[in-house]
């Protein structure tokens, strides 16, 4: 039986974690991969082979990922908790290791009695930085696949999505569509053959939650998905992820090697009589796959464009058959609400948006990286008190939603962070990428890099998409070069209701979101660059120079 | 999915094309294993010629048109080789603010090229990603496959030579 199998390789972890002494973690998540931190591995690898009772391990992303390579150092015998150290470099390895037991190594430690630890409320990545993401062993220790097991061995699939729809989890992929409702819908449907799809073509630029998410606890995905095929009644599933991203793919093809292998995956899961087998497939490269028709075009091996809806996937999508499409998050969130109960989940956030979020902060803030934090919480805890506000200068504004948000004043600061209160500011929830602006961005460049961003990115099937993002960029560079007049100004507006209102899928519809937004909050940006505006064309020299035309 | 019975003859006894031939058995020669086929010749050859796309086209029984559509529509794939050298500049909006128009305006006063071109001498090739995902280290560039953050257009320039005398030995 499966159950006894999982007690014994968590007695198996317990007894192991139990003899060390020490616990070294180092991140190798893709942040601090990228500053080298398999050196410091293999470094600290090395130096306490010879250290006994000490056990050093790679894990995922710890949150702050400017400050990489993160080290965490965990003792048995310590009071004070576990310590952690920042900027590591391969030579540090060696007084790392000499200092176990003893003090920590002062010049490299990072206080974690800060905002940026204590303000967070961690469900998505209560692994990340915890367990060794490449060993199924790790993540079953701690408590993982339980809530498969769960849900497969004691619940009905009704029951599973019962429990899903009082959780009050709404998709994290941006639109914050409930996914009980999703779920129920794909259940109804009839036929033999149903898709469970995950999207993880992670788009927007400055977003990166759903790459750590992968990269640090692949397995909760994977456990997510296969709940849902049983709730849904579905057999495969597919993970839809960006080429960008090797580290993920690696990682993800790896767990499902060992899930499969140990038969929490495949035929016949957990001994029971249920199938379900998740494949991956590649994205190349392509913002506009991250609409759900698209994706499932793009998974057929065609080109990614969208068709119109209705019919939505959930009754003719992937080959014509019924398909539950949710975004990784929302799936990391699932595992989690079967092994506590929807109503726990639904304590947590406010009355209409449920559960926590994750964030990635980026941009002129003193921490960068990856946040949890229950929704509601406001913008100004968030930059402020976690994000350590801006290095220099004012904060100006912080977009969110990528392409398709829009940016919010600092005067909107306290406004709590859900679904409902970003779309009234102009913007939108969006996947989940914070991207903050000190006084030095000009916000006219801003809303034409996003421009510029959907010109390039528009798949080119829909005319207002096509031709509209083109005439705006332009006309988003000529007030920017400070060569437009009123009447371009004019235009620019129009253009924005035009293609907001006649474009085919979500990406034309939200173009125009970044314009309208800055047009909203700082229209004196606007006015002073216009040839018979107040500021007769003046180029405000702080801004960035012009970048090199494509 | 009907199998493939007819057997089509890689255009050449390259060893490479075995790779993509698995890929395409692993699939079952199934048409919507399309973009697999061809991130696996990517992979192998670089980039993707007129003789692959022929040959991938006829071997999933996908019309060539629909081959060159879908090559031509996602931004990794390319139909031209890369330079001996390739820098891609990060342009998300992360890197964007913290300066990612200053290492491309180096680069083009530097090696006389713009995003998507390669130097005259085939030397260096600059591409550009929508966010490599270490916007914590902004502005970024991937050099010859390995991330580099927090750089100036100096230290580009500088890691850029390193890399390339170093070939060069």
């Amino acid at each position: 039986m499966m159950i006894e199998k999982f007690e014994e390789i968590t007695a198996e972890e317990q007894t192991a974690v139990a003899e060390r002494d020490h616990t070294v973690k180092v991140c190798v998540a893709a942040g601090c991969l990228s500053s080298q931190s398999d050196q410091v591995l293999a470094a600290l690898k090395d130096g306490a082979s010879d250290h006994h009772g000490c056990h050093v391990k790679g894990v995922g992303c710890m949150g702050l990922c400017s400050q990489g390579p993160l080290v965490a150092v965990e003792s048995k015998n310590s009071k004070t908790g576990a310590v952690m150290y920042q900027n590591v470099q391969p030579e540090d390895a060696p007084d790392i290791v000499d200092s176990l037991g003893k003090k920590p190594v002062a010049r490299l430690e990072l206080k974690t009695n800060v905002p940026f630890f204590q303000r967070q409320k961690k469900i998505v990545l209560e692994n990340s930085g915890e367990i060794d993401p490449e060993r199924i062993e790790e993540y079953i220790a701690a408590e993982g696949y339980q809530g498969l097991l769960t849900a497969v061995t004691e619940m009905t699939p009704i029951e599973v999505i019962d429990e899903i729809v009082r959780s009050g989890l709404r998709g994290r992929g941006g639109g914050g569509y409930p996914t009980g409702l999703k779920w129920t819908t794909v259940a109804k449907m009839d036929g033999p053959t149903k898709y469970v799809i995950c999207n993880a073509d992670e788009g927007d630029p400055g977003a990166f939650m759903d790459r750590s998410v992968l990269e640090s606890d692949p397995h909760r995905v994977l456990e997510g998905m296969a709940i849902a095929g049983y709730a849904v009644g579905a057999n495969e599933g597919y993970i839809y992820v960006r080429g960008e991203y090797p580290l993920a793919v690696e990682r993800l093809k790896l767990a499902i090697r060992q899930a499969n292998r140990l038969g929490v995956l495949g035929n016949r899961l957990l001994g029971t009589t249920f199938d379900f087998n998740i494949h991956i497939r590649l994205g190349a490269g392509a913002f506009v796959c991250g609409e759900e028709t698209a994706l499932i075009a793009s998974i057929e091996g065609k080109r990614g464009t969208p068709r119109p809806r209705p019919p939505y996937p959930a009754e003719y999508g992937l080959w014509g058959k019924p398909t539950l499409i949710n975004n990784v998050e929302t799936f990391a969130n699932v595992p989690a609400i079967l092994r506590k109960g929807g109503a726990w989940y639904a304590g947590i956030g406010t009355e209409k948006s449920k559960g926590t979020k994750v964030f990635a902060l980026a941009g002129s803030i003193q921490n960068t990286g990856l946040i949890e934090v229950p929704m509601g919480m406001s913008l100004r805890e968030i930059i402020y008190d976690i994000g350590g506000g801006v290095p220099t200068g004012e904060c100006k504004a912080v977009q969110t939603g990528g392409p398709s948000g829009g940016c919010i004043p600092a005067d909107y600061f306290d406004t709590p962070v859900d679904y409902e209160s970003l779309k009234a500011l102009g913007s939108i929830m969006g996947s989940g990428g914070m991207i903050i602006m000190d006084d030095s961005s000009s916000m006219v460049d801003v809303a034409r890099y996003f421009m510029e961003f959907c010109m390039t990115e528009s798949c080119g099937k829909c005319i207002p998409c096509r031709v509209g993002t083109v005439h705006m960029h332009n006309l988003l560079d000529k007030i920017y070069k400070g060569k437009a007049q009123q009447r371009d100004l004019d235009m620019l507006e129009k253009l924005c209701d035009m293609v907001m209102n006649t474009s085919l899928c979500g990406l034309g519809q939200t173009a125009p979101n970044p314009v309208l937004s800055t047009l909203r909050y700082f229209r004196h940006e606007y006015l002073d660059l216009l040839v018979d505006g107040e500021g007769n064309g003046r180029i405000d020299t702080a801004v960035a120079p012009e970048p090199v035309e494509a | 999915m009907v199998s493939n019975t007819r057997k089509i003859e890689p255009p050449s006894d390259d060893k490479r094309w075995r790779i993509v031939v698995g890929t395409m058995r692993r699939n079952g020669f199934a048409r919507h294993s399309l973009i697999e086929t061809l991130h696996t010749v990517q992979e192998s050859f670089g980039f993707l010629d007129e003789e692959s796309l022929n040959y991938v086209a006829e071997s999933l029984r996908v019309p060539l048109s629909q081959v060159y559509g879908v090559s031509t529509f996602y931004h990794l794939f390319s139909l031209k080789p890369a330079g001996k050298h390739t820098c891609v500049a990060c342009t998300g909006t992360a890197c964007y603010i913290k300066g990612a128009p200053q290492l491309l305006a180096a680069l083009a006063e530097k090696y006389g090229i713009n995003p998507e071109q390669t130097t005259e001498d085939g030397n260096l090739s600059l591409l550009t990603a929508r966010c490599v995902g270490s916007c914590g280290l902004g502005p970024v560039a991937v050099v010859d496959g390995e991330v580099v953050g927090k750089l100036t257009p100096d230290e580009l320039l500088a890691r850029l030579q390193e890399v390339m005398d170093h070939h060069d030995d």
